[in-house]
């Protein structure tokens, strides 16, 4: 089932927490939102999976309206809510036989789901105590096992590494991966190599509106424009390599990022390689040239271009 | 249907785990045990087999429980959030509303069972009319559905469970009390209407073996209304 969001919109008093937004997930993709502090991300899957509805607009899963067939759809959602709010006095076991319950599964296949649910989330050792008695990163794995203990075909995942050890956390991109070949799941998170880790595309909010959206290549392409290489030229004066590297035709800048190491870092004119010319200008001054590394604009260099100021 | 069952039984369930249920229980029969046969002894002063005070006592104390047991059932959802993953589930506002409400109904419902005993006691004592003991306890469960629906309206528009309390004892108030006074102030049609608005009025006739329409409607119709303003009041997240 895939995901369409149109144009919706939420306000809170004066302020619009979601402005306008609309995207397309397709079924087997997974989709990361970034974006700053009270971007809006929390609010979009408020409303994708029914808690709130859009002021405007409206959201279809599987071509379905979600104002009309909200009671239908729910249950092919699975959902962890920022903060992963549980009943406390639950034990393990309890809640999530209530969840597979109340979710629709059938009474015969539930013991089935919640032993694969415990296997999955790595929650065996625990599984006999009340919730309220674990521990932040087991609590998060009860909120991730009720998310799919339905194995349901839409996963909305707001921030499910929060709190997890860094084995859980690679299991759970892991499992996420796994998932996102057949389902459609959308996911939040700050962790930049989490989105590059698990997800094919990004969508970055900022202010309550999309600011970016495409793959990981297609956001850097977008974003850096200019080629940038480090290079090391050695077996010369930094001063003198750096002026020649200045006068090359190709490039804009130099700078130096190591001056005893004879290090620099080369900006190339929009459009422009500058390779070539630099390797021949070593070639006919008799420099060694030891280094050359084309500077692909990191996820965190786009992301600071697209949501500062 | 299922679905608010499967609600119901969650609440049930948690109501007996964290001994809320038993407390309330023995507080109940104690309070209405102990005023029915050791402070208001008339039973067996009066020498005449019926059930008269202690529906009078339950009564009261039924007013004073029941907020008791209301005022989590919501407030402590909007408070820790688990309302959102409740909702996000295939679960309608009214279903999570009428869940809750068959808990605690079926939670005063064991309670009054409980007080059978008291039933049988009296029978004993001399000739019971069997018609009037059922019209008070249905009298009991129409008059409880009313403070449990009041009191999910309190729970809902909160996530403080004392405040919870409060609203539902305050609201609550009007309909045991304060209706029944300004009736008594005012006459003419003013004071009819305020005689029907005071629960007193229709349970009093139900305890005494009459089942009338007028009164099934009042306490319908209230429990409605209160039910429809907690659901609706679930919906105001999206304002
Ligand atoms: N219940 C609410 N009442 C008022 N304002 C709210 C409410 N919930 C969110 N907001 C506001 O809406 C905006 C978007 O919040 P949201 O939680 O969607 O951000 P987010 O992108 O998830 O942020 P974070 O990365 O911190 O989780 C914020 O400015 C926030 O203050
Ligand atoms: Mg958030």
């Amino acid at each position: 089932m895939d995901i369409n969001v149109e144009n919706i919109t939420k306000t809170y008093g004066r302020q619009k927490a979601v402005d306008r937004i609309s995207f397309h997930v397709k079924t087997g993709e997974v989709l990361g939102f970034l974006g700053p502090n009270g971007a809006g991300k929390t609010t979009t899957m408020k409303m994708i999976t029914n808690f709130l509805l859009p002021e405007e607009g409206n959201i279809y899963i599987g071509g379905k309206s979600m104002l009309e067939d909200a009671d239908e759809l729910k249950k092919h959602i699975g959902y962890l809510p920022e903060n992963n709010p549980l009943y406390m006095e639950m034990p393990i076991m309890d809640y999530l036989q209530f969840s597979a319950e109340i979710l629709g599964i059938p009474k015969d296949k539930i013991p089935e789901r919640i032993h694969e649910m415990v296997r999955v989330c790595g929650l065996n050792a625990e599984k006999h105590k009340k919730i309220g008695e674990l521990s932040k990163g087991y609590r998060q794995r009860v909120g991730l096992a009720q998310a799919m203990i339905h194995d349901p075909e839409i996963l909305i995942l707001d921030e499910p590494t929060s709190g997890l050890d860094p084995n859980q956390i690679v299991e759970i991109r892991k499992l996420i991966r796994e998932l996102g070949k057949e389902k459609t799941v959308i996911l939040s998170t700050h962790i930049l190599q989490e989105v590059e880790a698990t997800c094919d595309r990004i969508l970055i909010i900022n202010k309550g509106k999309i600011v970016a959206d495409g793959t990981a290549e297609t956001l850097s392409r977008q974003v850096q424009g200019q080629e940038l290489l480090h290079v090391k030229i050695e077996d010369g004066d930094p001063n003198e390599i750096f002026k020649a590297l200045q006068e090359l035709p190709t490039v804009s800048l130099v700078d130096f990022t190591d001056r005893q190491k004879n290090k620099f870092e080369v900006q190339s004119k929009p459009e422009m390689n500058s390779n070539r010319d630099i390797f021949n200008l070593c070639k006919s001054r008799g420099w060694v040239l030891t280094e050359m590394i084309p500077v692909e604009t990191k996820l965190e260099d786009i992301f600071r271009e697209l949501t500062m100021n | 249907m299922k679905t608010t069952w499967i609600i119901a039984k969650r609440e049930l369930n948690s109501y007996f785990d964290s001994l809320t249920a038993y407390i309330v229980l023995i507080l109940f029969l104690g309070f209405s045990g102990l005023f029915t046969w050791i402070l208001g002894n008339d039973i067996f002063m009066v020498g005449q087999a019926s059930l008269r005070s202690f529906f009078g006592v339950a009564y009261w104390t039924l007013f004073i429980f029941i907020p008791a047991l209301t005022m989590r059932l919501i407030a402590e959802e909007n408070r820790s959030g688990t309302i959102e993953l409740l909702l996000t589930k295939p679960v309608t506002d009214r279903q999570l509303v009428g869940g809750k409400f068959l808990a605690a109904l079926l939670l005063v419902i064991i309670a009054l069972a409980f007080t059978l005993p008291y039933v049988i006691t009296v029978a004993s004592i001399g000739n019971l009319d069997q018609g009037a003991v059922f019209c008070g306890y249905l009298g009991l469960i129409l008059l409880s559905a009313v403070y449990i629906s009041i009191g999910l309206y309190a729970s809902s528009v909160t996530s403080n469970q004392i405040v919870a309390f409060l609203i539902a004892i305050f609201i609550g108030l009007f309909f045991q009390i304060i209706f029944d006074m300004l009736a008594r102030t005012f006459n003419g049609v003013t004071g009819q209407v305020f005689n029907f608005l005071s629960v007193s009025t229709h349970f009093e006739s139900m305890s005494r073996g009459v089942i009338d329409t007028k009164d099934l409607i009042y306490f319908l119709s209230l429990m409605i209304l209160a039910l429809k303003m907690a659901e609706d009041s679930l919906a105001k997240r999206n304002a």
